[in-house]
């Protein structure tokens, strides 16, 4: 390992921009003459519209222009979509209401777009927006998940009942034959509470055109500008996509949210060449609140069996998944086949049946949001598996391992095959981290004090490196699921490498120069990276899904190959020496068996001056791009261990130790690969403890500000233990797994293990509020005092 | 429209606002100083945290013309040419950031804690200080690591510190 390569901890080159305010964000970008968007959005969960009368708002000051989805369809501007077809079980495709930018004819969320502003002051914008009026017929809403099939009201003509589809996975007749045969049966039912992903900046957008290029710009708080890019232009319809240039510059945390093609900036592209002015938009948090795409939003009853010896030998789950108002860019995905492929966890389970029923409901559209799929899954089989273990009286962690995968590859009854893992080693390693041994003696000195303390386990697996493109699109996405990279060598031998990953706070500007530097042997200082920019960058797939190192790098490393190829072409003509003699070592290009060699910067000087080889036998110039597309899905996998205190006078839940052993396949950079660790974690103890998005029956959001929706803060939360186990994933060719995700996935079970252990029954559910834990504790009789 | 006059990051400046107008507004759209960000529209999230003569303020609650004859310092007025202040390298060499969005502010928030608390900070006077900052991406380890040996790269940095 070099200072700088594969597996230092570099510090971050993109900091010093970062923590002198030189970071550029949407909102920073301010262009000539631009013009300020504001949208009205509908104060009413569910309402037909009989009119909207912009006349009064057009004539407040410094408007400039009011449009509505009339104005869009009048220039024949496209829904917005979404990407994943699922189909039912009977094989019918999911039911796709209608999702116009600006509402036609009803809205169906509070927060839904029903007209926009556009003037000379944001201010002027937002006070014109009051005037616009709209006569509505305000409808019953459904908000329910568990409701939403049974409600009188209809959120879209094309689905009667609000069912988006019944869908399923595994083998239902073994999985009732295991049932049947069982020991014991555990049952649970649970709530994955909606979240808000909330990163601090809020989205934001810039349309730009040029009516002497017939060029549009669309600045964008984006994960995936090619995708962005891609779907307002080829099912939008807001410009051909040569013609129209997507900027993600520095974007402030996504979490999924970002992933997302909304209404604003599509509206702010089309009306930029309508007021023939740039149009920005920047969200506002409430707007955020009611407008960003929702996260998890579950209800699940789900059943263990288990035989005389205490294995696993079947799971079944049903689960009804609120998708909202409208199906988000990817929402159809995330309650399908990036949930139930995970109900195996790291258990061996024989026969696995999970039904899935996506429903619509008057609530903001819920999509992806980090880990999508794979915390509900993680949710499910750790409460499950974690309750079994107490019901047959046996140690959690030694269920747990009597149960583990051991033999890979594995292939599951819900279509994934695990390429390798060592869930026991990670076990062995956080059971002496968390100082498990010594646990019993904690838990006597705390009830000495009246407290309750508890412990609990996640045993959590994810598929990232999202995805291969045959997979996928056999399961029913729209798109291929690879990335692409193009590194370019300068003469001066330093390099550009121009990837098709996003970053918003992974750090790629250091991991992927630390790659470079690794296979080049040059300094990360010669490296930079480009990304966000679909001018410079010529396509791309973006960063969710923890998919950046296995896939984005691994594209990278592919380029890079071809690049010491062709070096080596050049280095022949150069060193006067055969091709097949050319070695590439310690960055330099040497002639095998003698002391003839040339430093990669002085071999990339040679392949553009050419004065060495011939055009005809050597093509000058040194650059080479490449796309990877995965050859299966990624495995992390680990062991998180949370161990609270519960006061039972106040319902205050203090996490006192958090273990976290995780195997991210090879790490490039430990530091970033913590953070990210330590970041998930945070949103997962968020989820189990403090947030979330609550509507009331009309529909109103009643979370919807940082004062009523709560955030995690840095008193809430612990100083985590993280360590880390390592089995090179097999798949890629740097080994690489993933670690976006794994502590949001991984959090949550351990949290409500946790405090399910220290109340001794387990009737809580999420969050785990002080006055939610403080009405489970009166259910316990205290242990009294040692006395 | 009302006129301000105020020093910000030393410099002296003059304009004639919109009464409604809000510090961290002014600073952002007049002056271009980009640096102070808005998270969000409840003084919860602190991401607009500036100093306002030596003290951390929400810019995002205070209007530009309660600044006047004030003395403010952004992000970018805290490092000495091209030597960042010790917060600022705590925060880089401890990896107290991620996507960047809320970092201005914290720093500024962080120093501020130095000021008022002194330079030995323990864990949980850290976090409790930080009440006002919201961060969606660290877990807030590596930030309470980086103000901890912030605030000691502070006391071996007086002269810096003065000149904020």
């Amino acid at each position: 390992m070099t200072a700088t390569g594969i597996g230092a901890p570099v510090r971050r080159k993109e900091d010093q921009r970062f923590v002198t305010g030189q970071g550029r964000y949407v909102d920073d970008f301010n262009r000539p003459g631009q013009a300020h968007a504001y949208f009205l959005r509908s104060p009413h969960a569910h309402a037909a519209i009989r009119s909207i009368d912009t006349g009064p708002a057009t004539i407040m000051p410094g408007v400039i222009a009011v449009f509505t989805g009339d104005d869009l369809a009048a220039g024949k501007i496209g829904g917005l979509i979404c990407g994943w077809m699922i189909h039912s079980k009977d094989g019918s495709p999911m039911k796709a209401g209608p999702h116009p930018a600006l509402a036609q004819g009803k809205v169906r969320y509070v927060g839904d777009h029903v007209a926009v502003v556009i003037a000379e002051t944001l201010a002027q914008a937002k006070d014109a927006a009051e005037a616009i009026v709209v006569d509505y017929d305000v409808l019953p809403a459904v908000v329910d998940t568990a409701q939403a099939t049974k409600a009188s009201v209809q959120v879209h003509d094309v689905s009667p009942d609000n069912t988006v589809f019944n869908w399923h996975l595994g083998n239902k007749d073994e999985t009732e034959a295991a049932f049947a045969r069982a020991k014991h049966v555990t049952k649970i039912d649970l709530v994955n509470n909606r979240l808000v992903p909330n990163p601090i900046e809020p989205r934001a957008a810039v349309g730009e055109y040029d009516f002497g290029t017939d060029n549009y710009t669309l600045y964008t708080t984006s994960q995936n500008p090619h995708v962005a890019r891609l779907v307002l232009s080829a099912f939008i319809g807001v410009a051909p996509e040569h013609k129209l240039r997507v900027i993600a510059p520095d974007v402030g945390g996504g979490f999924g949210s970002k992933i997302f093609i909304y209404a604003e900036e599509t509206v702010c592209v089309w009306a930029a060449k309508k007021v023939k002015r740039p149009v920005k938009w920047t969200s506002d948090r409430s707007e955020a609140f009611l407008s960003d795409a929702h996260g998890r939003d579950h209800v699940t009853h789900a059943e263990m069996a288990t035989d005389e010896n205490g294995k696993i030998i079947a799971l079944r789950v049903h689960t009804t998944a609120n998708l909202g108002a409208y199906l988000s860019t990817f929402s159809s995905s995330v309650p399908t086949y990036l949930y139930a492929p995970l109900l195996s966890g790291q258990y061996d389970i024989p026969a696995i049946y999970c039904e899935v029923d996506g429903v619509y409901t008057n609530t903001a559209p819920v999509d992806a949001y980090r880990g999508a799929g794979r915390p509900e899954a993680t949710f499910v089989v750790e409460r499950l598996v974690e309750k079994t273990a107490r019901e047959l009286g046996q140690n959690p962690a030694e269920f747990r391992r009597r149960n583990y995968i051991t033999q890979f590859p594995h292939a599951t009854p819900v279509i994934m095959t695990y390429d390798t893992g060592d869930y026991a080693a990670s076990l062995d390693k956080a059971l002496e981290i968390a100082d498990y041994n010594n646990f019993e003696q904690r838990k006597q000195e705390s009830a000495r004090r009246g407290k309750l303390r508890g412990i609990g386990f996640s045993s959590y697996i994810e598929a990232c490196g999202i995805a291969p493109s045959q997979a996928v699109g056999s399961l029913g996405a729209g798109v291929g699921l690879w990335e692409s990279a193009e590194v370019r060598v300068n003469p001066t031998g330093s390099v550009e490498v121009l990837t098709g990953s996003h970053s918003h706070g992974q750090g790629h500007e250091t991991t992927f120069a630390q790659l470079v530097s690794d296979r080049l042997g040059i300094s990360i200082d010669q490296v930079s990276i480009v990304h966000g920019d679909t001018d410079k960058v010529q396509f791309g797939m973006g960063t969710y899904g923890s998919r950046s190192g296995a896939v984005g790098m691994s594209a990278i490393a592919k380029a890079i190959d071809k690049v010491i190829a062709k070096g080596k072409k050049v280095a022949a003509h150069v060193l006067e020496a055969s091709e097949g003699d050319i070695e590439f070592k310690d960055g330099r290009f040497g002639v095998a068996g003698t002391d003839r060699s040339m430093a990669f910067g002085e071999i990339a000087l040679q392949a553009y001056i050419a004065h060495k080889f011939s055009g005809q036998d050597l093509e000058p110039g040194l650059k080479e791009g490449a796309f990877y597309d995965p050859t299966n899905f990624t495995f992390p996998a680990g062991v998180h261990i949370c161990e609270v205190e519960i006061d039972p006078d106040t319902g205050v839940t203090k996490i006192e130790r958090w273990t976290a052993v995780d195997d991210f396949g090879v790490i490039i950079n430990p530091m970033i690969v913590e953070g990210q660790v330590h970041g998930g974690i945070a949103q997962g103890v968020g989820q189990a403890l403090l947030e979330g998005a609550f509507y009331d029956e009309s529909g109103q959001l009643i979370t919807a500000s940082f004062n009523d929706y709560c955030m995690p803060r840095a008193i809430d939360l612990p100083s985590f233990q993280v360590g880390m186990t390592v089995t090179p994933c097999p798949s890629n060719p740097l080994g690489i797994k993933g670690c976006g995700e794994a502590g949001a996935i991984a959090a949550p079970p351990a949290v409500i293990n946790a405090i399910t252990d220290a109340l001794g029954h387990e009737d809580i559910a999420m969050p785990a509020t002080p006055q939610a834990v403080w009405r489970a504790a009166q259910k316990v009789r205290m242990p009294m005092a040692a006395e | 429209m009302t006129t301000v006059s105020l020093t910000v990051n030393g410099q002296s400046v003059t304009a004639d606002v919109d009464p409604r107008t809000l510090l961290v507004q002014f600073l952002r759209e007049n002056l271009r100083l980009t640096g102070t960000h808005v998270g969000c529209d409840t003084s919860q999230c602190g991401a607009c945290v500036v100093h306002l003569n030596g003290q951390a303020v929400k810019s995002c609650t205070t209007l530009a013309v309660q600044a006047n004859a004030s003395v403010v310092t952004t992000i970018e007025g805290i490092s000495q040419g091209s030597e960042l202040h010790p917060m600022q390298a705590a925060f880089r060499e401890h990896h107290g950031l991620q996507c960047g969005y809320c970092t201005p502010g914290m720093i500024m928030s962080a120093i501020d804690i130095v000021n008022r608390k002194g330079n030995t900070l323990d864990e949980q006077t850290i976090r409790a200080e930080l009440e006002g900052n919201l961060c969606r991406c660290t877990g807030y380890h590596n930030i309470v690591k980086a103000v901890a040996a912030g605030a000691q790269g502070m006391a071996q940095a007086p002269l810096q510190q003065a000149a904020e």
